[in-house]
């Protein structure tokens, strides 16, 4: 084109970024890829090797080795290795290797950023600008807390081996995200790329070599789903580290059930984009842009849920519209593209059977956008007028389409942004600091943006509510999830011991008692059980001792509504909540001899054993009373004008199985932090010994506990838990001193994704580290990030 | 809404750009502006990296900007020799055969305008007579403003009567600052006015405005009052042209654009001394407002320097050596 003709169209033309290195480097493994075992290339035992392609024209890439069973024997073995000798590094010498991964991803970050593009089909502008950066400050960042870790995490120990298994949608930021904190913490990995973006891990294990880490601390098995079920399912590997699908998660989560592994689970969304009327409409528009139509939308914290003031909406979505008309949609690798390729063209057909659902859901908006001829695109899409019962309202659709809905007030706006089951992230746009902020605290997203969308950094936590998953990655709290406590990685050989010698009966009173007949106690007042029946309760002489209400899986129902109810206990303030905690020890102190008799009388505590249980009990209130209002969350520091309030939020509703040794201690150790934190609670009490947890309901009813916030249903633990741990409305399960429960619970967990906190090695209720430590605090809530930039 | 005369038919049949003849003072809209600085920032930055103009493109739009740029001189040491210089330059922007090699057609090839002192006015009308190229004199007690208000408009009428094609005025900060957008739209009007003929732009000193928000109200009443370019800087604040700023100013050009019809013209000035300043300005321009704004009748460039570093970057294109500051004819 003659340049003066250039001149009159002013257009951009084409801004090629030069591919030859990245080829180059494929070219130098002949574009076939083995697998990376204890630091070596190592061919698949089956040689079986799949094909990759790039999503800009769907021409072949390389091939790439498909680990099998026998593959995932020799990486754990490798790995076995490259733990004993990443043990032996100094905290120091952990933190120079990770610096030095971090050096060498900047040494080589246009060819990363290149060879991801041609991979993934997301634009260069995005691997170039922001993938490759965040990967080079994840390293950098977890190089800090190498060096730290002797220092700040005493009282912890590495886990062991990780498994992790990332998606395709940010391979190699999401490969930092899992790699940098488990090594940096003294584990070591096997990772597993997504199928269809393999090749920069594979690059990654090139730097794993340059850098000199040990053999075995890293290992890449490339593969597919089996693969990732191999790992998932192998004994020795201690934790499985997954970000993908909520339906691959609740899978995890369920196959790993009883296992003992641990497990951090970054899953889907469907995240609100929630605009006022007082915000920067221009800005927000950009906002919504880098939201949705960030990477082809295929993020899952996509803001993918407009939800826009009707004030405004008209013409905040007239806007909208002029502004898509400008996204260019075209070659990844053109540095002038905006929208890139779809990944694959199995998720471009999952986005295209959205779409069509959507033209009779709402009114589609597509731009007048030519697609480019080969390769995978998908227009970035607008549905407008949708309802909230719509599929695309309500499923993730993981491509660049967004819907968007109204509102009339704030309160209408947090009850439609929490009206769906993830809750991964929220956008909230408004010029009004008080309104963002509240809007924010109250909508249940682990990462909540305020006139921002899709900051990411390694210093503040990413995760999800609800079933976007569990555990953090980024931050103080994404360590936690590589570390365990010293005294569980040290006591591994404890095991649950049963004691059968019974101690001499005390002598039976003469006196003549008003029979007690203990109902459940829900919603803050005692009632009858639903079913009529009561449970017959011995004493452990075999005796027996009296009945308490036989519980159904009605009760259960009935005590989760009113823990959901309960919602004004999470409002209180935290010093209104110790003040409570305190009174209910007050109350308690008053009623001494009584549980000291129901201790002494059906568990067969020697007075002096009762008087032990029943002291450390009030004394764990107190201590819960005193924490209620001092377990702060922190503000995170990451590179921009802006604080990261991380808040530590109640899980909500928390479903207790308390432990059946110590039935008061255990009861009050458990509850009590739960309540602290600002949770409701249901508890299922010792069903040896109920009658000191039945005992109680008059101690909560005299002490301005708030109704709902903690209901008891006593009877059969089997049947009770069951329905406990399933119930869709009970955000985290606590199962504590019942071994043989785990597995049940840890099933049921996944029907939406509940927190699930269990014991598998026994806990000393006694004991202050165990029976009393942060963990319980920690299992209590969830971190909320509040991104908050400043300026005017 | 500000009361108007949209002629949106019109304006869609006649490509001529109709000159914005302001509206009533909506002090509504005015109230109603918000502009998240961070948020600004951060599409300023990125915006220009989400575009990339290479080899013919990049050429074509370094040239396109030279015909934006009003070449400047405003400095205490100005006399009637540098004015004829800075009009020779603005002449011949760039060497001959350079643009030859290009296939440019030389002849109609000259920048946006030159920007002078009052002073200067005839003698460079004399310089540029035939070839083209408007006359901007900076006006109103340039540049801090602080002159008596009839003054000012004595200001503007002696640059009228000497031929200033364009006025180059000063709002006065302190009625920004005070929020005083009435007496700010006043005045601003009652230049307008006596501009005549003669294009009016209003120059914010953004750098002295203290706020984004601040500053998109300045600019929506300057738009109100008639002006028809809206400028950032004089050059002489401590902060002249920066990116978020422009941003904050072309939005409000383009809502003013959607409400009334009028097609506002933005200026920025000081601080742009490179080839790639100034193509990240033309591709603000491109994203925030559109392909039609992408004319000297709606954009400038306030530089002095600029220039001699396009010339450079597309000597090299040319000659495909990079070159030197001596080769190119100073300004």
């Amino acid at each position: 084109m003659a340049i003066q003709e250039i001149i009159d169209k002013m257009d951009y033309g084409v801004a090629p970024e030069n591919e030859k290195e990245a080829h180059k480097w494929l070219e130098s493994f002949d574009r076939k890829f083995k697998l990376y075992i204890d630091g070596k290339w190592i061919e698949p035992t089956d040689k079986q090797y799949f094909e990759v392609f790039t999503p800009r024209s769907g021409e072949l890439l390389a091939n790439v080795a498909q680990a099998g069973e026998d593959d995932v024997e020799k990486a754990v073995l490798a790995a076995e290795k490259g733990l004993k000798a990443w043990r032996k590094f100094s905290s120091h010498d952990r933190a120079k290797m990770l610096y030095a991964i971090a050096r060498h991803i900047q040494k080589h970050s246009r060819l990363l950023a290149v060879l991801e593009s041609l991979d993934n089909g997301k634009p260069i502008r995005e691997t170039r600008d922001i993938d490759i950066p965040l990967v080079a400050r994840h390293f950098y960042y977890h190089a800090g807390w190498a060096q730290l870790k002797d220092r700040r995490f005493n009282d912890y120990e590495e886990i062991g081996i990780i498994g992790q298994i990332i998606p395709w949608n940010f391979p190699t930021l999401m490969l930092s995200w899992k790699i940098a904190p488990a090594l940096a913490m003294g584990n070591v990995v096997i990772l597993k790329p997504a199928e269809f973006t393999p090749l920069t891990a594979l690059f990654f294990a090139q730097i794993c070599q340059e850098v000199g880490l040990p053999d075995g601390v890293v290992n890449i098995l490339t593969g597919d789903g089996e693969t990732g079920a191999l790992l998932v399912n192998h004994p020795k590997i201690k934790k499985i580290a997954f970000t993908g699908s909520t339906e691959v998660g609740k899978i995890i989560r369920n196959v790993t059930a009883g296992t003992g592994k641990k497990l951090s689970l970054e899953l889907g969304g469907k995240s609100p984009f929630v605009v006022f009327e007082d915000a920067d409409l221009d800005s927000a528009v950009e906002g919504l842009i880098d939201g949705i139509w960030f990477n082809q939308g295929q993020v899952c914290c996509a803001g993918s849920r407009l939800l826009v003031q009707e004030s405004v909406a008209e013409k905040f979505i007239s806007k909208v519209k002029e502004r898509i008309e400008k996204l260019r949609i075209g070659d990844p690798l053109d540095k002038s593209t905006d929208i890139g390729a779809i990944v694959d063209k199995i998720q471009l057909e999952r986005i295209q059977e959205y779409i069509e659902i959507g033209k009779n859901e709402g009114k589609i908006f597509q731009p007048n956008i030519k697609l480019p001829k080969g390769g995978w695109y998908c227009p970035p899409t607008l549905f407008t007028e949708v309802g909230t019962s719509a599929v695309i309202a309500q499923e993730e659709i993981f491509g660049p389409v967004l819907v968007s809905m109204t509102f009339r007030t704030p309160k209408e706006a947090v009850l439609l942004a929490n009206n769906t089951r993830y809750g991964l992230a929220a956008t909230v746009w408004s010029e009004n600091i008080n309104l963002a902020l509240d809007v924010a605290s109250q909508i249940l997203a682990g990462t909540v943006w305020i006139n921002s969308t899709n900051l990411f950094d390694a210093a503040s936590g990413f995760g999800g509510y609800r079933e976007s998953g569990y555990g953090r990655e980024g931050g103080i709290e994404g360590l936690k999830e590589y570390l365990t406590p010293k005294w569980k990685g040290k006591t591994k050989s404890r095991v649950y011991k049963e004691d059968n010698t019974l101690p001499p009966k005390p002598k039976k009173s003469k006196e003549i008692l008003i029979d007690r007949t203990p109902k459940l106690y829900i919603g803050g007042k005692q009632v009858r059980p639903d079913g009529g029946y009561s449970v017959t309760i011995n004493d452990i002489w075999g005796d027996y001792f009296g009945e308490v209400g036989k519980g159904n899986r009605k009760d259960i129902r009935n005590a989760v509504e009113a823990a959901e109810k309960g919602i004004k206990w999470k409002r209180f303030t935290a010093h209104a909540r110790s003040q409570v905690l305190y009174f209910i020890a007050e109350n308690l102190q008053q009623r001494k001899n009584q549980f000291l008799e129901t201790l002494q009388r059906i568990s067969g505590y020697s007075e002096e054993e009762a008087v032990k249980e029943f002291e450390l009990s009030i004394e764990r209130i107190f201590i819960y009373a005193g924490l209620a209002d001092k377990f702060d969350g922190l503000v995170h520091t990451p590179p921009f004008r802006n604080v990261t309030l991380a808040m530590n939020e109640p899980l909500g509703v928390i479903g207790i199985v308390c432990p059946e040794k110590n039935p008061l201690l255990g009861f009050v150790s458990t509850v009590f932090p739960a309540l602290a934190m600002g949770n409701r609670a249901v508890c299922i009490p010792s069903e040896q010994n109920p009658f000191v947890v039945t005992d109680f309901y008059q101690v909560l009813e005299t002490s301005d506990l708030p109704e709902g916030s903690l209901n008891i249903v006593t009877g059969s633990k089997d049947e009770l838990v069951d329905v406990l741990s399933k119930h869709a409305g009970v955000d985290g399960i606590w199962n504590l001193g019942n071994p043989q429960l785990n597995e049940l619970v840890e099933k049921n967990s996944s029907t939406n994704m509940k927190r699930v906190f269990t014991d598998y090695i026994e806990r000393d209720w006694f004991n202050m580290t165990e029976g009393e430590s942060s963990e319980f605090l920690q299992e209590a809530t969830q971190v909320k990030n509040i991104w908050v930039p400043y300026g005017e | 809404m500000a009361q108007t005369k949209p002629k949106l038919e019109q304006k869609t049949k006649n490509l001529s750009i109709e000159r914005n003849e302001g509206t009533v003072l909506d002090l509504n809209w005015i109230n109603s502006i918000r502009v998240n600085k961070s948020a600004v920032e951060r599409r300023a930055s990125s915006l220009t990296k989400r575009r990339s103009v290479k080899k013919d493109w990049q050429i074509a739009w370094l040239l396109k900007a030279v015909t934006c740029i009003d070449l400047t001189t405003l400095s205490g040491d100005d006399t009637e020799g540098k004015i004829k210089r800075l009009c020779t330059k603005a002449k011949v922007p760039i060497r001959k055969e350079i643009l030859e090699k290009l296939s440019i057609n030389s002849k109609s090839f000259h920048t946006g305008a030159v920007c002078v002192y009052p002073e200067f006015i005839s003698e460079a009308s004399e310089e540029v007579k035939g070839a083209g190229i408007p006359v901007a004199a900076v006006s109103t007690g340039f540049p801090a403003g602080h002159i008596p208000f009839d003054l000012k408009l004595k200001d503007i009428e002696y640059c009228v009567a000497n031929g200033a094609d364009e006025i180059d005025i000063v709002i006065n900060r302190k009625l920004v600052l005070q929020g005083k957008w009435k007496e700010l739209y006043e005045e601003v009007s009652a230049f307008r006015i006596a501009c005549g003929d003669a294009h009016m732009k209003t120059i914010l000193a953004t750098g002295e405005l203290g706020t984004l928000r601040n500053v998109a109200k300045a600019s929506v009443v300057c738009m109100m009052a008639g002006a028809d370019f809206i400028k950032t800087s004089t050059g002489k604040e401590t902060e002249n042209a920066t990116l978020p700023v422009s941003l904050v100013m072309v939005r409000m050009i383009r809502e003013f654009y959607k409400k009334t019809g009028y097609k506002v013209g933005f200026k920025p000035a000081g601080g742009i001394k490179t080839a790639k300043q100034s193509i990240q300005w033309l591709i603000l321009i491109k994203e925030e407002l559109g392909d039609e704004w992408l004319t000297p009748k709606l954009f400038r460039f306030g530089a002095s320097s600029l220039l001699a570093d396009i010339e450079r970057q597309l000597e090299y294109h040319v000659e495909g050596f990079y070159s030197a500051a001596n080769r190119n004819p100073v300004s």
